[in-house]
C-alpha cells in the first residue's frame, strides 16, 4: 500500500479498481430509475438482475431469492425482526450465539424486550459452537437458528453444514450472518440447509452501504420496508443501482479470485501466527487454529492494553484493530474475547490483524518487527507486568 | 481524537518506572475496566515529594495522565500534591476525549492512594486526604440502552 500497511480488512476493505470501474457509469450516464418505462432507465433493471444472478450463483441460490439491502445490519435485522413477526404464531424462541456480531445481538435484546424468549449459546474456547448445546437448548416453539458463518474478531469458521442439518431436521429456520465469510471461503445455501443469510458488499471489496439478505423459496418473511414495489415488494425504495453493480462486480471478482487468494493468505496468516507465538512471550492466538478465516489473525498479549497497542502500531503507519470497530467504541472488552473464557484484562490486550491479497510477507515482517518492540515497551510500563515478574523471581 | 500533548507524554512518558523502597505506593484501577495504575513517591523529612516513579496499563490516556500526573506532583509539598485534581491534569494535557475523562480521575486516585499508604506507614494524617478509592468505577452506572 506504500505509506502504509493496511491489515484491518474485516472492518473495511479497499474497493477494487474493476468494481468503482463497473460503477461508474451508474452515476452519470445511466442515472434512470430501474422502475421508469423509457428505455435508458429501465435496461437499469436488466442490469440489476444480472448482479442478482452472479450474487445466486455464488451462493447456488436462485436469482429471485436475492434481496438487496443498504448492508450487513440490515440484512441480520430483516432477518430476525420479520422471521419473529411472521412466526410468532409457532412459537417465540430463537436461538443465536454469544459471538454474534452486535446486529444480530442486539436486535436479539429487541426481540426479547417484545415477548420474545432468546438463547445465546455458549462456544468453546475456540470460539466454536458446540452441537450438542444446540440440540439442547432446541424447543418446540424455537423458530429460529441464527449462527454465524465465520466471526468477525477470531474469524472462527462455525460448522454450519451441521448446524443447517440440526435446523432442518427440526424443521427450525436457519439464518446466518455471513458478513465476514462470503467471498472469502465457499458457501452452498442447499448443501448447508440455509434458509437466510446476511453478506455485505465493502468486505469484499465492494462499496459501502449495499448488502444483501439471501431469503429461500417458501420462508415466509414480511417486508421491512414498506413502499414501493421493488424487491418484489419485499424491501421497497429506489434501488442503489450504483451499488448493486458494485456489488455483482465485487462477487464476481471474490469468486473468480477465491482459491487463489485464500492460499496466499492463509500461508502469510500461518507464517505470521508462528513467528508471533514463537518470539513474543505470554501471547496467545484466539479463535481455531485451523478453522478460521484465511485472512484473520487474533492475538492476546497479556500485561498490555489494547488501544495503546493499537496507536504505537499507528505510529508505524500500521493499521490494526482490538475486538470490532463497533466495539472500540466503548470501554469494555469485546464480548467475543469474554465468551470464549478470557478474563477481562487479557481480553484488553487483544490485537485483530486482517490480511487482503496485496498484504506481502514483508508487511508481516515489519509488523512483527515492531509488535516486538511495542509489546516489550508497553510490558515494561505495565504493573501487571511488574507483578508478575516479581512473583516469578 | 487525542491532543498533541496527550500523544507526547503517551510516546515519551516521563518518570515510567519504580522506586525500590518508596516512602509511598499507590496502585488504583482494575483489570476489569483496561486500566490499573500505580504511583511510587519518594518523600523527604520536610514532606516534599523528592522523587516519583509510575508504572500503568491502560489506554493512551491512561499514560498519559499518568506521565503528566507524576509532572506535577514531583518536587510538590504533600500540600501541594494534594491540590493536583483530575482537572490540573486535563488541562496541562489540553483536554481529555469525554470517554477518557476517567483516566484523569485514576490518575488523581494513584497520588492520593500513594499519600494514603505514606501516611499509614508513618503512622501521620494529611489534612484533607480521604482513604482512596481502590475502584473508580464502582460509581459510575450503566449507560441505559433505548429502543
Amino acid at each position: 500500500m506504500g505509506q502504509f500497511i493496511y491489515l484491518d480488512n474485516a472492518a473495511t476493505t479497499k474497493t477494487a479498481p474493476e468494481v468503482v470501474e463497473a460503477m461508474l457509469p451508474y452515476y452519470t450516464e445511466k442515472f434512470g430509475n430501474p422502475s421508469s418505462v423509457y428505455g435508458f432507465a429501465s435496461a437499469n433493471k436488466e442490469a440489476i438482475t444480472a448482479q442478482r444472478d452472479i450474487i445466486a450463483d455464488a451462493l447456488g441460490a436462485k436469482s429471485n431469492e436475492i434481496y438487496f439491502t443498504a448492508g450487513g445490519s440490515e440484512a441480520d435485522n430483516w432477518a430476525l425482526k420479520a422471521t419473529a413477526e411472521a412466526y410468532a404464531e409457532k412459537g417465540k424462541h430463537i436461538i443465536t450465539t454469544k459471538i454474534e456480531h452486535h446486529a444480530i445481538l442486539h436486535t436479539g435484546e429487541y426481540l426479547e424486550s417484545k415477548g420474545f424468549d432468546v438463547t445465546y449459546l455458549d462456544v468453546d474456547e475456540d470460539g466454536i459452537v458446540r452441537l450438542e448445546d444446540l440440540k439442547e437448548a432446541i424447543r418446540p416453539d424455537t423458530i429460529l437458528i441464527s449462527v454465524m458463518y465465520a466471526n468477525n474478531e477470531i474469524g472462527s469458521i462455525q460448522p454450519i453444514k451441521e448446524i443447517g442439518r440440526i435446523a432442518h431436521e427440526h424443521n427450525i429456520l436457519f439464518h446466518t450472518d455471513a458478513v465476514q465469510a462470503f467471498g472469502q471461503v465457499p458457501i452452498n445455501v442447499d448443501e448447508c440447509h440455509i434458509d437466510m443469510l446476511s453478506a455485505s458488499g465493502h468486505k469484499l471489496n465492494g462499496p459501502k452501504g449495499i448488502g444483501f439478505l439471501y431469503i429461500r423459496t417458501g420462508v415466509k418473511i414480511r417486508s421491512f420496508v414498506h413502499g414501493g414495489a421493488q424487491e418484489r415488494k419485499r424491501r421497497a425504495g429506489t434501488e442503489n443501482v450504483p451499488g448493486i453493480v458494485g456489488l455483482g462486480a465485487a462477487v464476481s471478482r471474490a469468486v473468480r479470485t477465491m482459491e487463489e487468494r485464500s492460499a496466499k493468505e492463509s500461508a502469510l496468516r500461518d507464517y505470521m501466527i508462528e513467528r508471533v507465538l514463537e518470539e513474543i512471550p505470554h501471547c496467545r492466538l484466539n479463535g481455531h487454529r485451523t478453522k478460521r478465516l484465511p485472512n484473520n489473525v487474533n492475538f492476546s498479549f497479556r500485561f498490555i492494553e489494547g488501544e495503546s497497542l493499537l496507536i504505537m502500531l499507528d505510529m508505524k503507519g500500521i493499521c490494526a484493530s482490538s475486538g470490532s470497530a463497533c466495539t472500540s467504541g466503548s470501554l469494555d472488552p469485546s464480548h467475543v474475547l469474554l465468551a470464549i473464557g478470557l478474563p477481562h484484562e487479557i481480553a484488553h490486550g487483544s490485537l485483530r490483524l486482517t490480511l487482503s491479497d496485496e498484504t506481502t510477507k514483508e508487511d508481516i515482517d515489519y509488523v512483527i518487527g515492531n509488535l516486538k518492540e511495542i509489546v516489550e515497551h508497553l510490558r515494561k510500563m505495565s504493573p501487571l507486568y511488574e507483578d508478575f515478574i516479581k512473583k516469578n523471581s | 481524537m487525542y491532543s498533541e500533548k496527550v500523544m507526547d507524554h503517551f510516546q515519551n512518558p516521563r518518570n515510567v518506572g519504580e522506586i525500590d523502597g518508596a516512602s509511598g505506593v499507590g496502585t488504583v484501577g482494575n483489570a476489569k475496566c483496561g486500566d490499573i495504575m500505580r504511583m511510587y513517591l519518594d518523600i523527604d523529612e520536610n514532606h516534599i515529594i523528592r522523587d516519583v516513579k509510575f508504572k500503568t496499563f491502560g489506554c493512551g490516556a491512561a499514560v498519559a495522565t499518568s506521565s503528566m500526573a507524576t509532572e506535577l506532583v514531583k518536587g510538590k509539598t504533600i500540600e501541594e500534591a494534594l491540590k493536583v485534581t483530575n482537572k490540573a491534569v486535563m488541562e496541562a494535557l489540553d483536554g481529555l476525549p469525554p470517554v477518557k475523562v476517567h483516566c484523569s480521575l485514576l490518575a488523581e486516585e494513584a497520588i492520593h492512594a500513594a499519600l494514603w499508604d505514606y501516611a499509614e506507614k508513618n503512622g501521620i494524617k494529611i489534612e484533607g486526604l480521604e482513604k482512596p478509592k481502590s475502584d473508580i468505577h464502582e460509581d459510575e452506572e450503566e449507560e441505559e440502552e433505548a429502543y
